[in-house]
């Protein structure tokens, strides 16, 4: 068991009057590549936000993250303006908008050596230059004066992978990063990742919603379903021996490639993910859930020892 | 499903224009006193003066009749003028948009040229050459605002092309004119309908700004801009006379620019260009 | 970029050629003759035969037109049918007391919307920059000439600071001069600032939401570092386009102003031409004044591209 490199402890977003992520807590293993996995609306893409100080205007956390013993949360804006782009870092899905149009991508890449290490315009450059050629963008040099709109979408978010790990954080928070990209090039950009949070020793929070994509790169893994952890372990056993029901559902439907014919059907969940504010009273996937009864009414808590799950009647 | 809530500013603007088609319409029937009545012995009288709400003006006739008078004469002008103006610019637009290629080209600018000319400048050159009158106002300005309303239409219009329905309609045979009145037209009514509220709001500036320079709506017909005209010679003696028509216009126009923005905010439609603002 | 400004140039060129003939147009070619609109349906016929040898209206119509123009491209705007002296000087003259106000009411404008309305937009969930906005929006419904008759009311007859009307030339009094622009300038230039306030407060707004500010925070900016480095280049592009559109109102509206407060510039010129008729100084006003409109608009069409990488590579 390695130190924690973050420890998240009732974390709870509100959004206006209703509660969109419920008591998560978790703790991400300092060198440790954690996956988590959730659909759109389970609540993960705010839990990060959370983690990170940047949740919209109107939305509220509470609970506490703790990083290096210091909790995130309760910390002054000014301070975890410190700890952004040094410390802790994060990739957004969609590189076209998340980068800023009208500056040159250099200049974008250079920044955060710029505000956290000080570093001169020239300095700034040629490093970014250096973080370029890291991220396997060709002509480099070139590239660093070109505005986004003529980068490709891979190599928009290389650039915005260099952008985070510039400054070499502790920890880097990915959020659906190969999500908007085809699906080449999705490969290479989760090599890139990898390689690059072992290269540096990072801790590694992926969020998607693509579980092969968790299974390639993730050594423990979590799934959220309406804003809780319904599940958590090592990613193998996690994929091998599902114990929720939701995870189960997932892993179902996923299509075998390696087989000429399907040995079983292909089971898609039935409904739809509920709107905000629609989830039912207790465990929410409980109105989808085919072994739900009187019991789910109320939310279980996550047991288990090193693969835990939060079920009343867990598969297998 | 998103749930609308009324939105604040169509309440408020809907209460604003509200009271102006009232005021006229009312004033149809009924004034305090003759707002035409004469009696000069009477002039300048302040507020309270022998039932006279707001006091006289300097030939003794009662100023809250002349406003509510005029409120008629403010609502004539916005009418028209939005018609006019949705009269050339939809079907223009609305081609350009259904039919592309040169047509489009033509068709956009053409109206661009109109660009050039604010309404204000438009209408004074007509009041040059024609007499002045509430038509040539309202012939010019309704002319000033076709580009806008062809712009928006061509946007929106462009954007239902796009939608997969209409490609539909077009496999099995719908031909261009059905398009145009079942598809093109219906969905971009919620553009239409802001553009015309705020056109409205342009359309009372420019008409009040044309009447203050005597080359609006002229006397007998109550005016609120040639009301502030005529009060000008007297701001030592009767300041108020000065007050009241600007503050009806000013009402006026907050109350379509709210109504405006209320129903963009409750139909959404991100194509609402901004109207040169007249400014007179 | 190059071949953007030159297509945009010719485009110019076009509209202001078009410009000119419907100007010509709706004069000469409108009302049918314009003799009669001169002198009146009154007119003798005698009056009315001068006239037209005056105007030169036995030529034909897109003679005169190129005559005219011709004229104009070298500096020659005719001879005034009312004071029968040439135009153009008159012009010049007008233009000095135009210009100033314009400039004057612009300036004033700029320097109380830009401020404000990023205060605005950046505090747009607080009480201030509600305030600032319900300010703005109430001031959009000011008519500006009405505004000026109030400050006349209050500044020039109540308080007798300033002059209620009248210019003082430039080359007598400056200070004067300045003193007599500067209610006309403060009514059209706050009615104007309420406008931009609007634009510059929704673009700030706007760009708060975009993604590439949180990436920037993620940096690890702070908002307002995030708002000044990515943000204001960014809000100020759809501003910009905006700005042709307010200049030309104000250019507008400094005509109607001039007549508020009595000032002898070309839109006084233009409200006397009217009332009398005097045809040949109302067209060389007219389209004097939608060419500049014309070029402000390609100016800003032009600034705006400059801004803007993405358009600047396009097309």
């Amino acid at each position: 068991m390695r130190e924690p490199a973050l420890e998240v402890r009732d974390l709870r977003v509100r959004v206006g009057t209703l509660e969109a992520v419920h008591s998560v807590s978790f703790t991400l293993e300092r060198g440790l590549r954690t996956g988590l996995i959730g659909e759109s609306g389970s609540g993960k893409t705010l839990t990060a936000l959370a983690v990170m100080g940047l949740l919209p205007d109107g939305l509220g956390a509470s609970g506490s993250v703790l990083y290096e013993g210091r909790d995130l949360l309760q910390m002054a804006e000014a301070e975890l303006c410190r700890l952004r782009g040094d410390r802790l870092a994060m990739v957004f899905q969609e590189p076209m908008t998340a980068l800023n149009p009208v500056m040159r991508v250099g200049d974008q890449v250079a920044e955060p050596l710029r505000i956290h290490r000080g570093a001169g315009r020239g300095a700034a450059g040629r490093q970014a230059v250096q973080l370029l050629e890291r991220v396997q963008i060709p002509d480099a040099a070139e590239k660093t004066r070109a505005y986004p709109h003529q980068l490709s979408g891979g190599q928009r978010q290389r650039a915005m992978i260099a952008m985070a790990m510039a400054c070499s954080p502790d920890l880097l928070i990915a959020d659906e990063p190969t999500t908007a990209l085809d699906v080449t090039v999705q490969a290479q950009i989760l090599g890139l990742i990898n390689r690059l949070v072992e290269e540096e020793g990072a801790t590694l929070l992926l969020i998607t919603h693509d579980l092969p994509v968790v299974a390639q790169v993730c050594e423990q893994v979590m799934v959220m379903y309406g804003g809780y952890i319904v599940e958590e372990g090592p990613a193998a056993e996690v994929f091998d021996r599902p114990r929720h029901p939701y995870t189960r559902g997932l892993v179902d439907a996923i299509p075998p490639l390696d087989q000429d014919l399907p040995e079983r059907r292909l089971r898609a969940i039935p409904g739809n993910v509920p709107a905000l504010g629609e989830f039912p009273e207790g465990c929410p996937f409980r109105n989808r859930c085919p072994r739900a009864d009187w019991r789910c009414q109320v939310m279980p808590a996550l047991t288990g020892e090193q693969h835990k799950v939060a079920c009343w009647h867990p598969v297998a | 499903m998103r749930r609308r809530r009324l939105p604040p500013s169509l309440l408020a603007g809907a209460i604003l224009v509200g009271i102006v088609v009232a005021a006229a319409a009312i004033s149809l029937f009924w004034t305090p006193r003759d707002p035409g009545h004469v009696v000069v012995s009477d002039r300048l009288r302040p507020p309270g003066y022998a039932g006279s709400l707001l006091g006289t003006d300097q030939l003794g006739r009662d100023e809250l009749s002349l406003l509510m008078a005029g409120a008629r004469n403010t609502l004539l002008v916005g009418v028209v003028t939005v018609l006019i103006a949705m009269a050339l610019g939809v079907p223009v637009g609305g081609l350009a948009a259904l039919y592309r290629g040169p047509l489009e080209e033509v068709a956009m600018r053409s109206t661009d040229v109109l660009l050039a000319f604010p309404a204000l400048l438009l209408a004074i050159l007509f009041a040059a050459v024609f007499r002045p009158s509430t038509i040539t106002a309202m012939a010019a300005i309704g002319l000033a605002f076709v580009p806008i309303f062809a712009r928006v239409v061509r946007g929106a219009g462009l954007q239902v092309m796009e939608q997969d329905y209409v490609t539909a309609a077009r496999t099995f045979g719908s031909r261009g004119g059905w398009i145009f009145w079942r598809h093109l037209l219906p969905n971009v009514n919620a553009v239409i309908i802001v553009q015309a509220a705020l056109a409205f709001a342009v359309a009372i500036l420019a008409e009040a700004a044309l009447s203050y320079l005597g080359l609006g709506t002229p006397p007998p017909t109550p005016s609120w801009g040639r009301m502030l005209s005529e009060s000008q010679s007297y701001l030592d003696q009767a300041p108020l006379l000065a007050l009241w028509p600007g503050l009806c216009i000013a009402l006026a126009v907050l109350g379509f620019n709210l109504l405006g923005d209320g129903l963009r905010d409750l139909l959404d439609p991100r194509l609402v260009e901004r109207l040169p603002q007249t400014q007179g | 970029m190059a071949v953007q400004v030159t297509v945009r140039l010719g485009i110019l060129v076009v509209s202001l050629l078009t410009a000119s003939v419907l100007v010509f147009a709706v004069v000469n070619v409108l009302p049918g003759d314009p003799a009669t609109v001169v002198l009146g349906t009154n007119a003798t016929p005698q009056s009315l035969h001068a006239l037209r040898q005056q105007m030169g209206l036995d030529q034909p119509a897109w003679e005169r037109y190129l005559a005219w123009l011709g004229g104009l491209l070298h500096g020659d705007f005719g001879v005034s049918l009312l004071s029968r002296s040439p135009v153009g000087p008159d012009i010049l003259e007008k233009l000095g007391v135009s210009g100033p106000l314009a400039l004057l009411a612009s300036a004033l404008a700029l320097a109380v919307s830009l401020p404000l309305g990023v205060l605005a937009g950046v505090r747009y969930r607080r009480l201030s920059g509600s305030l600032i906005s319900a300010l703005s929006l109430g001031g959009i419904a000011i008519p500006a000439f009405w505004f000026g008759l109030l400050l006349v009311t209050v500044f020039a007859i109540k308080l007798r600071l300033l002059p209620a009307g009248g210019f003082v030339p430039w080359s007598e009094d400056p200070l004067a001069a300045l003193r007599s622009l500067l209610l006309p300038a403060v009514a059209l230039g706050l009615i104007q600032a309420a406008v931009l306030t609007r634009f510059v407060r929704s673009a700030v707004v706007e760009v708060q939401r975009e993604d590439f500010i949180r990436t920037a925070r993620a940096k690890g900016l702070t908002r307002g570092q995030a708002l000044r480095r990515h943000g204001l280049r960014n809000a100020a592009i759809p501003v910009v386009t905006v700005l042709g559109i307010q200049l030309t109102s104000l250019l507008v509206g400094a005509v109607v102003i001039e007549n508020v407060f009595v000032l002898p510039g070309l839109g006084r010129l233009l409200f006397q031409a009217v009332g009398n008729r005097d045809l040949v100084t109302v067209q060389d006003l007219v389209v004097l004044l939608t060419s500049v409109v014309l070029v402000v608009n390609f100016l800003v069409d032009i600034s705006y591209r400059l801004l803007d990488p993405r358009i600047r590579a396009a097309r």
